[in-house]
């Protein structure tokens, strides 16, 4: 891991965002910034100039209707762009001011970035090896070590209680609520400095979303999120900062309570948030 | 509220008729097996026995047993496998994983579709040339099984695609942001849960290659030979062409001979078809999403 580098005394406030001023105190540089990111497929542009940065040990939600390039940004944030057949990303993007496209590799930068995807994939492995996976591949062999670790991410996933009995049954046969919280143990069982939360609760019952929101609320202090969210009230939740995409630009970047009431630079965003469209 | 319209009255009729017609064209596809199966039973069992099986033929093929034929087919099958399987699976696996979706990729395609359709006599002239002749394999077993081999070439690959492509995309992306290589996500992921669906592929070829006669007449199978092969050089026998000719080319053959070693042909394969649906449902019930 490469210490974050001197090139960043202040925290570049949402590049793109039209210099809102931050209501918080002064942190650290960005754990991830993208600047002037574009995307696309083939010959259309999803995503343009996207600005944004994101603080160490800070969720930021990003909303917006759908095909606003939400998704699309987040697989460019782990170089899944390159095993999607002819997406293409143009742009810097920053991790721990590392220009993730020079990184030789590729591996071991998804190992530092967790994700979770909408449905829930459990893959069809038994539970423990689902969490086990990850470890095993970066070489992990002892049983003692991968026993603990899937142990304490099962716990962090506020999953292991109810499967601590079951270890070996399979992990695809879970409910769509518990492959979710399966989902987000395995994601932590690498250890990510960043995961990446994509409209998790989408097939997920609001007993469990809550659940899973408590639990990013406590890895919030250990590792940095950004949350891809259809639901406006759960960025209001979680989020301390939100982006608002829009047609593949961003809108509007900002703490979410001042956003929520109602100072924006943009009326669309309050437009959004208030449920006129989308 | 609930009583019946006139037009509720025919689509209930119309719905009784068309059942019934299928069921009918179903029975209807199954009476050839079952006529088949049935004569070669009645016909063929006077003649089997535990010496026709493993004894050599006599007096010109019109007495003893179906040993030679019966180990030359197991021979040529064999190879054939070992030829294809290897080479089918791990082109099957680089043009689902890995092959970018390009001109290329396509003429590979367009390619395995056309093996697919060439007719098997031309695959048995093909073998004659490049393996008998410009090899110099001579006509042998190991020329008849790499014939036998490019003809199920198409199948293995093809088989062995789909049952690579059923696996969900979402595993394999799962798989990928966990750092995982395409290799390790193969391993780990794609394969175990395609293993069922390559494995009816390869069951597949074997019941065909058991059957086929033409691309190992003029590569390695014989009309009669004396001696058990003793390697893979040697000439064989086999079940497809000696069935083939007894029945067509030997005066004197005894009218229950012909009738068991069809019996007996049909026997393996379908044998073989049942282990491909036996494994398919087994591996179906430990199925995982």
């Amino acid at each position: 891991m490469v210490s974050p580098g001197p090139s960043h005394p202040v925290p570049v406030e949402g590049a793109g965002g039209r210099g809102r001023t931050s209501v918080r105190p002064v942190q650290g540089p960005p754990k991830l910034e993208v600047r002037d990111l574009w995307l696309g497929y083939g010959s259309r542009t999803v995503l343009r100039q996207v600005s944004l940065s994101v603080r160490e040990n800070e969720i930021l939600g990003i909303i917006g209707p759908a095909n606003g390039g939400k998704t699309s940004f987040l697989r460019a944030l782990n170089r899944m762009n390159e095993l999607t057949p002819g997406m293409w990303v143009r742009g810097q993007i920053l991790l721990d001011g590392e220009d993730i496209s020079r990184l030789p590799n590729v591996y071991s930068l998804r190992r530092r970035i967790g994700v979770v995807f909408p449905l829930p994939v459990g893959l069809p492995l038994s539970i423990y090896d689902n969490v086990a996976l990850a470890p095993r591949l970066a070489g992990i062999r002892s049983k003692a070590k991968l026993d603990e670790i899937v142990e304490r991410c099962l716990v962090r996933a506020a999953l292991w209680d109810e499967v601590k009995d079951r270890l070996h049954a399979l992990g695809s046969l879970l409910s769509g609520g518990q492959q979710q919280r399966l989902t987000i143990a395995r994601a932590l069982s690498q250890d990510p400095e960043l995961l990446l939360l994509d409209e998790f609760s989408i097939a997920v019952d609001p007993v469990t979303t809550m659940r899973i929101e408590d639990v990013l609320k406590e890895l919030k202090r250990e590792i940095t999120i950004v949350l891809v969210t259809n639901l406006v009230q759960q960025a209001r939740r979680l989020a301390d900062r939100t982006a608002f995409f829009l047609n593949g630009e961003v809108v509007e970047i900002g703490e979410t309570e001042a956003l929520f009431q109602g100072k924006v630079e943009d009326p669309r965003t309050l437009e959004y948030l208030e449920g006129k469209f989308g | 509220m609930f009583e019946a319209t006139p037009l509720n009255r025919r689509n209930a009729r119309v719905e009784l008729v068309v059942k019934l017609l299928f069921l009918l064209m179903t029975v209807v596809l199954v009476l050839p097996v079952l006529t088949i199966l049935s004569i070669l039973l009645v016909k063929g069992t006077p003649a089997l026995s535990w010496e026709f099986l493993t004894t050599m033929p006599e007096k010109g093929m019109t007495a003893g047993g179906i040993l030679p034929p019966l180990l030359g087919t197991v021979w040529l099958v064999a190879g054939s496998v070992v030829a294809t399987v290897p080479l089918g699976v791990a082109a099957a696996i680089y043009l689902s994983e890995y092959a970018p979706d390009n001109w290329f990729t396509r003429i590979i395609n367009l390619a395995i579709v056309n093996l697919a359709g060439v007719p098997s006599i031309v695959h048995a002239l093909f073998g004659l040339g490049a393996f008998v002749l410009f090899f110099g394999f001579g006509t042998s077993i190991l020329a008849a099984s790499l014939t036998l081999g490019v003809m199920n070439l198409p199948v293995v690959i093809v088989a062995t695609r789909e049952a690579l492509q059923s696996v969900p995309r979402a595993f394999r992306e799962a798989c990928w942001s966990l750092g995982a290589t395409r290799w390790q996500t193969i391993r780990e992921v794609v394969l175990p849960n395609s293993f069922s669906g390559i494995l009816t592929g390869v069951i597949l070829t074997v019941s065909r290659a058991a059957g086929e006669t033409a691309p190992i007449m003029f590569t390695g199978a014989v009309f009669y030979s004396p001696f058990l092969p003793q390697g893979i050089f040697d000439e064989t026998m086999a079940m497809a062409l000696h069935l083939f000719v007894i029945a067509t080319q030997v005066p004197g053959v005894p009218e229950a001979v012909p009738f068991a070693v069809a019996l007996v042909l049909i026997t393996m394969v379908l044998a073989m078809n049942a282990l491909a649906i036996a494994l398919r449902v087994h591996l179906r019930g430990k199925k995982k999403w």
